[in-house]
């Protein structure tokens, strides 16, 4: 039996986005080799796209996690995923949606749309009961 | 109002534009001028989906926008033109009288450009065009977001050793 998780997913963000939620999701599943982090810095639109390519390539992923709707990243996965097919792009990930997608074992597609739900639920206020101590 | 805001930038509509310009400026109308992005309507419903609530798109060619009656004058909020190169900017800027600011807000590394700022890398077509330009009148800057300082076009080729 391969020790290689069965869900595995690119990540893919502004800044150091995408290497906080793979380290954290590392960190909590222990499933660290699932997940490969993408970074929009320094890239052109083509060019972001080519580096979620390779990355899913590497990994032998088919499913592009990205931080938000109007995102780079978030265009650049969904162009990937029009001229390969076979690519799910989840959009607004959250470390609880992809820790939940890692975690998974019921196929990319599936996995992708049940984390996207966990994500959403997971998603919270406490709001203030008072003014804050001291004021 | 006026359109006001004209940039360009490779990545076009993202984040930097619809939160760090969009919000403190009160962007309510993005236009993006790109020729080939007229005749590919799956790449401009991309772009469309990604425009936030409360802030519309327009896809033109330069062309179509240079033909509107009022080009810059065609919306009641403030509105922002983006091209996702110099050449473009340039037809449009000749093509459209009144346009007095160009800000450069991402153009980033390919083959043959030199890196001139982190998120501006330039090449020699691309100087000759931002010349052309400053030389018609029009200040040329580069600036990422409102809180970054504006470089002027004279420091841009300086540091960037095309």
């Amino acid at each position: 039996m391969s020790d290689a998780p069965a869900a595995r997913a690119v990540v893919a963000g502004h800044g150091s986005f995408a290497d906080g939620i793979v380290s954290a999701v590392g960190h909590i599943s222990g499933r660290s080799g699932a997940l490969r982090a993408v970074t929009n810095e320094g890239c052109d639109a083509a060019g972001i796209e080519a580096a979620i390519g390779r990355a899913l390539d590497e990994l032998g992923a088919h499913v592009v996690f990205t931080d938000l709707p109007a995102g780079s990243c978030t265009m650049a996965a969904r162009r990937l995923a029009r001229a390969r097919g076979g690519v799910t792009v989840v959009v607004g990930a959250s470390a609880a949606a992809v820790l939940d997608f890692v975690m998974g074992e019921a196929g990319a597609n599936a996995d992708a749309v049940r984390a996207a739900g966990r994500g959403r639920e997971s998603l919270t206020v406490f709001e203030a009961t008072g003014p804050a101590r001291g004021d | 109002m006026a359109i006001e805001q004209f940039r360009i930038d490779d990545r076009l509509v993202h984040g930097q534009v619809v939160i760090g310009w969009g919000q403190p400026l009160g962007l309510t109308h993005l236009v993006i001028v790109d020729d080939a992005m007229v005749e590919n309507a799956w790449e401009a419903d991309l772009y469309r989906m990604a425009t936030p609530p409360g802030m519309t798109l327009d896809v033109e060619s330069v062309a179509s926008f240079a033909a509107h009656p009022q080009p810059l004058d065609r919306h009641l909020g403030a509105g922002m033109v983006l091209t996702t190169n110099v050449d473009t900017m340039r037809r449009l800027v000749e093509a459209v009288p009144g346009i007095r600011t160009v800000t450069i807000g991402g153009l980033h590394h390919q083959p043959g450009r030199a890196p001139s700022l982190p998120y501006v890398f330039l090449s020699t077509e691309d100087i000759a065009n931002l010349g052309a330009l400053a030389a018609s009148g029009v200040a040329v800057i580069a600036q990422d977001l409102p809180g970054s300082t504006p470089v002027p076009l004279g420091d841009l080729v300086a540091a960037g050793g095309v």
